[in-house]
């Protein structure tokens, strides 16, 4: 019998283990991922400016150098890991509350709101700013709305007598985003100009963010992320089925709905500041649950770290990898990155389950 | 006795169409309910509405005088707790972490599982021989032992009713055995069961009281002695049957003739 006390420890410590290890490896990536660009700064001076900027807050002289590794590196470093845990957190619970493995952030269309939106601001060339966070410009406004207009819109369509169904909730998601991808076109079509920053927008990249965009994404991520932990039990029960979760007194109707807001409220921030960036929450989800198995409050929190830090250093590969300052949109990256590992993983998962 | 469970004209099905047709049943504290019928003939569905997951299109199900529908769901969880079918598809997750759902009904919002809670759920993994694997993820478990570990979770529920719906129908003779004497035990502290059961000489040697369903009708109701008999039995399976007593516990039991469905199908068509 202590045998199976034995095997608990363990496991806990082998998840906090795990924990640990990706949260320090975020760390230490976004110190080297500072220190790496195209205008050559030493990693001694790298640290000293972050040291200085977190830990005494005082702004002294800025040197050029300084400029760069806060405003302009660390900045967008500090954004991939909130956007690429966000969107891997997101994509478990997606996967969880629709129970289906092919499900990812952008499968309910909330995405596809936050692109229309976008589109729209584009197409209408407004440039204008907001009086909170100015020198953002609209866009990421505008596609925040249609993020959460898309959710009101996906909600009201799955919910049938009160309650949130997930056969209902699929279709609906399917339903939305297919019809603002056909808004999307129209607008395209409309305009030839706005075509390319639409499609660039669309693709996703993380060129030229700055701490605006990460105060833009900071509340919704705080509070989606609060809400996700808050239910992550109830999605393990979730995963048994409708019939099983209300046998066991659970409102899966509400739990779903809270979850789907939660879930979209990152995702729609995500989108927002940085366009579709694919694959991190379809494969991350998958990776981390090949390892440690289907417990949800494991998975989140491994997800968030494996997440962030895949989108990292997608990301630096996106800045650094052409010739003569010019980048690649992360999104391209990732999916080219995602596509052949998504196949691997599929392969393997099959042959187990066919063992 | 008071009646704990009172079914009041119900009908209940899928969408529109009922599969339950007006059925009346009244089962009181500490029964052991069987319920028996062919396939389709609707145990599945009235063990759905017993639990609260169904609800009725006509008619009223309540517990201890309070309509079904008006107990708050972890209120009405842990007064009812349910065993499912086996569908052989298991979660990639720990046994325990599985039976301790049983305790959800009991957690406030924010709290988690407590030390009180993980105890009691331990409990249970020992009465259904699943401590062992507690530890082990539920996918790794073969279908009987996951089936105990279901029997554990609805356990931990410490409701004073247990549905269950075919749930040992993945089971080896041994550990069905071991179930219902586990069931029978509970159900001797005062426990209410009520089981929808394929094998019928298995409810008649556990059940005090069997409820017959056909095409969506109480057809039979009453104590094993009174309706366990040949033209009964012989009329609702379409099929010869033959009763004897049990040797031991002097039970009745069926026996059924090889070949005899389709004799009997083409007698009783007068050909």
């Amino acid at each position: 019998m202590t045998g199976t006390a034995d095997i608990a420890q363990r496991r806990f410590k082998r998840s906090v283990f795990f924990a640990g290890i990706t949260a320090v490896a975020c760390v230490v990536s976004a110190v080297l991922a500072s220190a790496y660009g195209p205008l050559d700064i030493s990693l001694q001076q790298t640290l000293d400016t972050l040291v200085h900027h977190i830990f005494t807050g005082i702004q002294g002289v800025e040197t050029t150098n300084s400029i760069v590794v806060w405003e302009i590196r660390f900045s967008r470093i500090i954004l991939s890991l909130l956007i690429g845990s966000g969107l891997a957190v997101a994509g478990t619970v997606f996967q969880g509350i629709l129970r289906n493995p092919l499900a990812d952030p952008f499968t309910i269309g909330v995405s596809s709101g936050a692109a229309f939106g976008a589109s729209v601001a584009i197409f209408f060339g407004f440039s204008g700013t907001v009086p909170y966070l100015a020198g953002l410009g609209i866009v990421p406004f505008a596609a925040l709305t249609g993020a959460l207009l898309a959710l009101g819109a996906v909600i009201t369509l799955g919910s049938m007598g009160g309650q949130l169904k997930r056969d209902a909730l699929v279709l609906a998601g399917v339903v939305v985003a297919t019809f603002l991808a056909a808004l999307i076109s129209l607008v395209k079509s409309l305009d030839e100009d706005s075509v390319a920053s639409i499609v660039f927008w669309i693709m996703g990249s993380l060129q030229g963010r700055t701490w605006q965009h990460v105060q833009l994404i900071l509340p919704w991520y705080a509070i989606g992320m609060a809400i996700i932990w808050r239910f992550s039990r109830e999605l393990d029960i979730l995963s048994l089925g409708e019939t099983q979760a209300q046998q066991l007194g659970m409102n899966a109707s509400r739990v779903r709905l809270w979850l789907l807001v939660g879930a979209s409220m990152i995702t729609g921030a995500s989108v927002a500041v940085s366009g579709v960036i694919g694959f991190v929450g379809l494969v991350v989800p998958h990776l981390v649950r090949l390892v440690q198995g289907g417990e949800h409050r494991p998975l989140l929190v491994s997800s968030a770290f494996i997440g962030g830090l895949l989108l990292l250093w997608s990301d630096v590969l996106a800045r650094t990898i052409l010739p003569e300052g010019a980048e690649l949109p992360v999104g391209v990256v990732t999916a080219l990155l995602g596509g052949p590992f998504f196949c691997l993983l599929l392969h393997r998962t099959m042959k187990r389950s066919s063992r | 006795m008071s009646a704990r469970i009172a079914i009041e004209n119900l009908s209940a099905g899928y969408g529109k169409t009922p599969v339950l047709h007006n059925v009346s049943l009244s089962i009181s504290k500490g029964e052991m309910v069987g319920l028996l019928g062919p396939n389709g003939s609707g145990k599945t569905t009235l063990l759905m509405s017993l639990s609260g997951v169904r609800k009725p299109l006509e008619g009223s199900v309540s517990l201890n005088g309070t309509n079904l529908l008006q107990i708050p769901p972890k209120k009405r969880a842990a007064q009812v707790a349910s065993v499912p079918q086996y569908t052989g598809e298991t979660p990639d997750i720990e046994a325990l972490s599985l039976v301790l759902m049983g305790r959800y009904p009991y957690i406030s919002a924010l709290g988690g599982y407590s030390d009180h809670d993980k105890k009691i759920a331990l409990s249970c993994m020992q009465e259904t021989a699943t401590y062992d694997f507690a530890y082990r993820s539920a996918r790794d478990l073969s279908g009987g032992e996951f089936q105990r570990v279901l029997i554990a979770r609805a356990l931990a529920q410490q409701a004073k009713t247990i549905l269950l719906d075919e749930a040992t129908s993945g089971l080896d003779i041994a550990r069905t055995i071991e179930i219902f004497d586990l069931l029978k035990q509970r159900h001797n502290n005062g426990t209410t069961v009520v089981a929808a059961i394929h094998d019928i000489n298995l409810a008649a040697l556990y059940c005090t009281r069997l409820v017959f369903l056909k095409q969506g009708h109480v057809i039979l109701d009453g104590t094993v002695d009174d309706v366990f008999t040949d033209e009964n039995l012989t009329t609702i399976y379409d099929t010869p049957i033959h009763t004897f007593k049990h040797p031991v516990t002097h039970a009745p039991q069926a026996f059924f003739t090889p070949g005899s469905a389709a004799a009997f199908n083409r007698h009783s068509t007068g050909e």
